[in-house]
């Protein structure tokens, strides 16, 4: 990767906030129309917008360093994800979800051809690469290459196992515990867990020794 | 969509604007416990759109266009009303914030 490649990436994207284009123009006019037809309240749409900045995959994180420490949790998050993560003070929303449990043998991997849905209590909105045209066509004819993309090489002899969502139904994976961890906290653990680990494009590694 | 040819994954993420988690606010209210519309809806009309519309807009447009649609079918807004509002927002330029 070169020094300019880096240089144009260190600036993010601006969020052209300042301009009104067509469908912008459409938002705020429905949104106001709405409010004035007592539907939502200006008050409402400010609080989803905060509670949903506030759910990140930090939420997530959390669930699965108390899998990794806590075998009988573990069993009731497979069990029954929303009651086990309901116990750490967490809500999965309205939607079922089913915890996808890697294991040597098997590697799991979340999409949704159809559109977005993904587990958005516990990891927040979902990436934009999530909701890529490339990622949802491809991940379901060739998991392998496309998790080779995101940097991960899963054995030969591995089975991966590809997870289409709908509306109603959302999948988290739950990574393996990598090697060398024996002595962390749940919260050392818990940062070591990343978003796209519990989608399932990487694997979670373990911290760099110094 | 699964299964079809594409190139490789773009993995750059982009900041959200505030319109933009507006209509993911706005979706969220009425597809909660109001059952105004449904997710399902949402997506049968993101998949209704002309193809080439679905790849020339971003995600969050797609979204309030269908949105919009579905408010537009269950008679919850007319045409009228949402033309005459969207001239109006339009010549006032963008809402302080």
């Amino acid at each position: 990767m070169s020094h300019t490649h880096d240089h144009e990436h260190a600036q993010p994207r601006p969020d052209l906030d300042d301009t009104m284009t067509y469908y912008r123009v459409m938002e705020e006019a429905v949104r106001s129309l709405l409010i004035e037809k007592g539907i939502v309240t200006a008050d409402e749409v400010r609080r989803e917008v905060e509670n949903m900045d506030a759910r990140t995959p930090a939420n997530g994180a959390q669930v699965v360093a108390r899998a990794w420490v806590d075998s009988d949790f573990r069993s009731r998050l497979v069990a029954n994800p929303k009651q086990a993560i309901g116990e750490i003070g967490h809500d999965i929303g309205p939607m079922h979800l089913v915890v996808l449990e890697n294991t040597p043998g098997v590697h799991n991997v979340v999409v949704c051809t159809l559109c977005s849905c993904y587990p958005r209590w516990l990891l927040g909105r979902p990436p934009d690469w999530y909701k890529s045209r490339a990622y949802r066509s491809r991940v379901v004819r060739e998991p392998r290459a496309v998790l080779r993309e995101f940097g991960t090489e899963i054995a030969d002899d591995r089975e991966v196992r590809v997870h289409d969502s709908t509306a109603d139904m959302r999948y988290l994976v739950l990574p393996m515990r990598p090697d060398g961890t024996d002595g962390l906290s749940q919260a050392e653990l818990a940062a070591l867990v990343g978003r796209d680990s519990m989608i399932g494009v990487t694997e979670v590694v373990p911290p760099l020794r110094v | 969509m699964g299964g079809l040819e594409a190139g490789a994954i773009d993995q750059e993420a982009h900041d959200y604007a505030l319109w933009e988690r507006r209509v993911d606010a706005l979706m969220m209210l009425l597809s909660g416990p109001r059952r105004i519309m449904t997710v399902d809806q949402l997506r049968k009309g993101i998949e209704a759109l002309p193809p080439d519309a679905y790849d020339s807009m971003t995600y969050y447009e797609r979204w309030i266009a269908s949105l919009t649609n579905a408010l537009l079918d269950a008679g919850v807004l007319t045409t009228e009303e949402l033309g005459a509002r969207m001239a109006r927002v339009s010549a006032r330029g963008p809402e302080a914030e």
